[in-house]
């Protein structure tokens, strides 16, 4: 088991919901960014003098233009619906990581200044002044939590804790007060093209070097092809699908299932990460010049279609916001969704019959599947509600043996986050990665032990890195956690494959 | 005394008129700049009006989330719903058949709804979650509505109200006529109260009933990739 500086929580049967103890995680908060990096995404460097005003000026501006915001800060009733919801409430007993205690850090504030019960009887209605420890406090709270959404799945007027934490981000940011992770990497996106800073020949040794691997596997030429003017599909993956592990095992398999589609595909330098950390820090600017980039790699590739790799929050910025942030694509073929996700692609050819596996070549592994947040509240595949869960899994199960899913309270819409979304996948918060964890965890030890579950797959890069981190602590494995198109990529019988076995010679009709 | 109350009345009319439209008007004039729908979601707009039906009459979300919280504040919303239509007969003559056919059953529903506040309140105060984000304002409500309801009861089972004297004075006062009201502790205190809850619900939590319309999570249709959804402000930007 890894070492912690904090509490590991202990695994139980059932996460109980806890009794609140006040400010357990009031220690906690990210670095903050450098002043570099907040000039390099249009913010001051440093807080500003006058931030008193300002934060009230971006607070009006924010109400404005996102009705959501407004609304929401309206509409809370304090039923307490959403208070057990909260994986970080769950396992740390903060109440200021309960939904509504999140959000009231900023509604306090919104009530003294802007509406009439607030400013003239705040005792009344909870309003509070808006300080200097007001800043800090919403640096910390709103940096704990990953925009997951689970708590609007429960709220009977829709609120989501995610609109709130990015206007708050978003204001904090207009006051030079950014979070380095977030900020940091946005800086490289605008500057290289992708989140990990990678430079094209970079990208371009990793592509050729899978593409030996590939072929020294299965006989097989199966090209990793960069920058290539005409092709027909661009694919945009998250960054850490290049080298991190089990994410470059996904990438393998994206490039197997094109290769047998018989498609031309490119992946972009100027275009090579499907992350779009603009969302989390609510700035719709950064959020568009990012997505923008797609947009361009596609038209000066001049590919037909856009295609993304397996990533949470980037499915969510695809799916729901391309079209908006760097539509409209009447320049690609109509024939087909823009963008399109990878598991899409897949379960169409699987649908079509166009593909071959070998499913005992994953009998190794029992599985089963994190729907990752953003995938699972904020996006749909496929035509039907609910194809974001079914699509998944029916390339899953196509492609293994030995599969099943964990205890239905928390998979589907209301599966857990795997506790680093949202701009927390940094050391500097990993405790309460850690503890953020501690509901998926626990569901995963159960079919552990119940059903012989042997591995997880997910379809996000951040779920991918998170859990790597996150299982030892847990006392399990860090490889338990996999790509799903890794697993396509370990039963794909590509055409002309040389066998491993001559034995498979016999049974050739299975 | 009467005509304090006939003024009041009017003046609470107004705010509880004008000041939700103006809240409705800023929600409405509001824009959402980017597709959020909690999914799964209705991906054609009369899925979302059967969302937002299910989510409005059986608060599908919140029976998704706490059983307890649901059971008190449906009841409590749907007693008032059918007390609110039998009050109608105050202020019509004739009275409408199903106005007067719902009479019997609002009784009850006085009762339900009383029952309904009383679970929230014990909620409120003996689940430390719900007691810890609670505000005064937040007990205060409970409290204006228990009394508003046991205050109503109270002249339907204790001490009669000469209700055909009410109900001449609020029709009398529709046609802005003033004319008088029984003067009885349990109508002054029912009707005292009901104004205090007209005038500030506008200023208060109780915008969640136009804000349920209004949320995107719940009333956006799940069509992004089909349909390009652009605010005015992002528009500029492009320009």
């Amino acid at each position: 088991m890894a070492k912690a500086e904090f509490d590991v929580p202990e695994l139980q049967e059932y996460v109980e919901v806890p009794e609140l103890v006040e400010g357990t995680m009031a220690h906690l908060s990210p670095f903050v960014a450098k002043p570099d990096h907040n000039t390099a995404l249009g913010f001051p460097g440093e807080l500003v003098d006058d931030w008193h005003d300002k934060v009230l000026d971006k607070l009006d501006d924010l109400r404005s233009r996102y009705r959501s915001l407004q609304v929401y800060l309206d509409a809370c009733v304090k039923c307490g619906a959403c208070t057990d919801k909260c994986h970080y409430y769950l396992s740390t007993k903060d109440p200021k990581n309960m939904p509504v205690g999140r959000q009231d850090l900023l509604r306090k504030v919104y009530r003294r200044y802007n509406t009439f019960a607030g400013k003239y009887f705040p005792w009344l209605v909870g309003a509070k002044d808006l300080t200097r420890e007001t800043l800090d406090e919403w640096y910390s709270y709103y940096h704990q939590c990953s925009q997951c959404r689970r708590c609007s799945v429960f709220c009977p007027y829709g609120i989501d804790t995610a609109e709130i934490s990015m206007a708050a981000r978003e204001i904090l940011d207009s006051v030079g007060y950014g979070q380095k992770y977030c900020n940091e990497i946005i800086a490289k996106v605008h500057d290289k093209g992708n989140n990990l800073g990678l430079p094209g020949p970079a990208i371009l040794d990793t592509l050729e070097g899978l593409e030996e691997d590939v072929f020294d596997e299965t006989g097989v030429e199966v090209k990793y092809p960069l920058d290539v003017k005409g092709a027909e599909i661009l694919l945009v993956t998250p960054s850490a699908d290049f080298f991190a592990e089990p994410h470059v095992d996904g990438l393998i398999g994206y490039g197997k299932v094109f290769h047998e589609a018989g498609v031309s595909w490119t992946l972009s330098t100027t275009a090579s990460e499907a992350g779009n950390f603009g969302m989390f820090i609510g700035s719709y600017e950064n959020m568009r010049r990012v997505a923008l980039r797609i947009r361009q790699a596609a038209l000066e590739l001049g590919v037909k279609r856009i295609v993304f790799g397996e990533c949470g929050h980037a499915w969510r910025v695809a799916y729901s916001f391309l079209n908006t942030l760097a539509g409209p694509f009447d320049f690609l073929d109509p024939r087909y969704p823009v963008p399109q996700h990878i598991c899409e692609f897949t379960y169409d050819l699987i649908q079509q019959g166009k593909l071959k596996f070998d499913k005992s070549a994953n009998d190794d592994m029992t599985l089963t599947f994190h729907d990752s947040c953003n995938v699972a509240r904020a996006t749909r595949m496929g035509d039907k509600p609910g194809g974001q869960f079914d699509i998944p899994r029916a390339v899953i199960k196509a492609v293994c043996n030995n599969y099943v899913d964990m205890d239905h309270e928390t998979i589907g819409e209301k599966t857990f986050c795997c506790g680093g979304g949202g701009g927390l996948l940094t050391d500097d918060l990993m405790e309460v990665r850690v503890k953020g964890a501690l509901p998926r965890m626990t569901a995963l030890q159960n079919v552990i032990k119940d059903e012989g579950v042997t591995h997880m797959a997910a379809i996000c890069a951040i779920c991918k890195s998170q859990f790597t981190k996150v299982l030892p602590y847990y006392g399990m494995d860090m490889d338990q956690i996999v790509s799903v198109h890794q697993l396509v990529s370990n039963a794909i019988i590509l055409t002309g494959q040389k066998t491993d076995e001559d034995e498979t010679d016999a049974d050739d009709d299975a | 005394m009467s005509t304090v109350y006939a003024l009041l009345f009017i003046v609470a009319t107004v705010v509880l008129v004008v000041g939700l439209a103006r809240k409705i008007v800023q929600y409405a004039k509001t824009p959402a700049p980017l597709k959020i729908p909690t999914t799964p979601a209705p991906v054609t707009q009369s899925g979302v009006v059967m969302r937002m039906f299910r989510e409005v009459v059986f608060f599908e979300s919140l029976f998704k989330s706490t059983k307890w919280t649901w059971i008190f504040g449906w009841l409590f919303h749907m007693a008032l719903f059918v007390v609110l239509l039998r009050h109608l007969r105050y202020f019509m003559d004739p009275v409408w058949l199903p106005i007067q056919l719902i009479q019997p059953i609002g009784v009850y529903a006085g009762f339900a709804m009383l029952i309904g506040l009383a679970g929230l309140l014990a909620r409120r105060i003996f689940v430390d979650r719900v007691r810890y984000i609670s505000a005064p304002s937040d007990y205060l409500w409970l409290l204006v509505l228990l009394f508003i309801g046991i205050s109503g009861l109270m002249m339907k089972f204790v001490a009669h109200t000469d209700i055909v004297m009410v109900k001449q004075f609020f029709t009398g006062l529709m046609g802005f006529s003033i004319g008088t009201l029984p003067i009885d502790l349990p109508l002054i205190i029912h009707l005292s109260l009901v104004l205090v809850l007209m005038i500030l619900f506008p200023f208060s939590k109780l915008l969640h009933v136009p804000g349920i319309f209004f949320s995107p999570t719940r009333n956006q249709v799940d069509n992004p990739r089909e349909k390009r959804h652009l605010a005015d402000w992002a528009k500029a930007m492009e320009e």
